[in-house]
């Protein structure tokens, strides 16, 4: 899991990408608190072969990324 | 010189990604009242760089304005890089800049010699462009920022709008693309030290060579890529031109890690705004994701893209390749048809 929320872009890519090198997971919940992070952390998933689901709760998005 | 402070960590958002969008600008104005007055030759209803009024018949004022917060950490190459942008404005339509206003906030606790390096910036590079700075206003600000009032001349017969483009013409570039995805790394040291200097290189290099270089042909249209980046720019040229831009991605030349940074999703917020307010004019055909994404990228500082009469064009582009960061040439105007303004190949 890693939560990014209160941090601006590009923290939020790169705490995903920093776990993703760390051990390849099939699954990571994300959760972020600006669309602009939504965005940028999906390019980031797509680029390394992860699905993206994403639900908004007030304001916060959980981000379910999945190979 | 370094300085001790991180001029960059004090900014929510950084040089012209900070703009506020050209549609909640457009809802913002609107409802006002224009006044208009027949020697109001551009005026802020048209979207342009910068207002144009006629004096005499052979003589018109320039005038824009531009400020932001740090976009580099060095407080000289802020200044240098905030007045690079504002005299751009000018440049873009076919002006020359002859007087500057500082337009400067900063907090009370930043060092004054950073404050002194910042404005030794910003008058190395007017005084570069042949013009002056004859005062200015600051006010104290928890976040820093430079920019300035920059008053130009023009003839009026040779002033040079983003709405003149003509089916026909041939469009140029004159700086690679790519410089908010890089700035936007370096806040995490996500890029190199010689891209991000190369950054900086091109954001202190003047429109000057380019404009001099310009108007010597016969262009139609002009305007100064920056905050809305190519697409958006691009857009408001093919709207007020009333044409379509066929741009070939094969064409543009980016900075060196920046289509890597783009697909990994470095990307700044500035981007999305543009792509907001210019994609639906836009048919990005089969371009990939991460190369459309850098011709929304805000650009600071960028450079001139150019309409030329398609027989002065490749004249023009030979000139442009001695005097310019990366003269390009990206792509043709034809006639509006009623769908969308740009089209991607």
């Amino acid at each position: 899991m890693v939560d990014a929320r209160g941090l601006s872009c590009p923290m939020p890519v790169v705490m995903v990408q920093n776990e993703v090198k760390k051990g390849n997971p099939n699954s990571l919940t994300v959760l972020v608190d600006a669309m602009v992070c939504v965005e940028n952390v999906k390019r980031y998933a797509a680029s390394q072969g992860y699905s993206v689901t994403v639900t908004e709760e007030d304001g916060e998005y959980k981000m379910e990324l999945s190979k | 010189m370094e300085s001790e402070v991180k001029l960059t960590k004090l900014a929510s958002c950084a040089g012209c990604g900070a703009k506020v969008g050209a549609g909640v600008l457009a809802q913002l104005l609107e409802g006002i009242r224009v006044h208009s007055d027949p020697n109001l030759l551009v005026g802020f209803d048209k979207s342009d760089d910068a207002s144009v009024y006629r004096i005499s018949d052979d003589l018109a004022l320039v005038q824009t304005v531009d400020f932001f917060p740090p976009i580099a950490d060095d407080p000289y190459t802020f200044g240098a890089i905030a007045a690079t942008n504002a005299l751009s404005d000018v440049y873009a339509m076919g002006g020359e800049p002859k007087l500057a206003l500082n337009i400067m906030a900063v907090p009370a606790d930043m060092p004054k010699e950073a404050v002194h390096d910042m404005l030794r910036g910003g008058y190395d590079k007017v005084y570069e462009a042949g013009a002056l700075i004859t005062g200015g206003h600051s006010i104290l600000d928890r976040e820093p920022k430079y920019g300035m009032a920059v008053t130009g001349f023009v003839h009026p017969d040779k002033m040079l709008t983003n709405s003149g483009a003509k089916a026909g013409d041939v469009l140029l570039l004159t700086k690679p693309l790519g410089i908010g995805v890089v700035t936007t790394a370096a806040k995490a040291d996500l890029v190199s030290k010689e891209t991000l200097d190369y950054a900086f290189q091109l954001m202190t290099t003047l429109n000057k060579s380019a404009r001099d270089a310009m108007v010597k042909y016969r262009v139609h249209a002009c305007t100064d890529v920056t905050g809305f980046g190519l697409l958006g720019h691009g857009t408001e040229m093919a709207q007020g031109s009333n044409v379509e831009l066929h741009l070939h991605v094969d064409g543009f030349r980016f900075l060196d890690e920046a289509a890597e940074l783009a697909r990994m999703g470095i990307l700044p917020e500035g981007m999305y705004r543009n792509r907001n307010f210019a994609e639906a004019h836009v048919d990005e055909g089969d371009v990939p994701l991460h190369l459309q994404d850098l011709l929304y990228d805000p650009q600071t500082a960028g450079g001139l893209l150019i309409a030329v009469h398609p027989e002065d064009a490749q004249a023009l582009f030979e000139e442009l390749q001695t005097c310019v960061p990366a003269a390009q040439r990206i792509g043709e105007v034809t006639p509006y048809t009623g769908g969308k303004h740009i089209y991607l190949h």
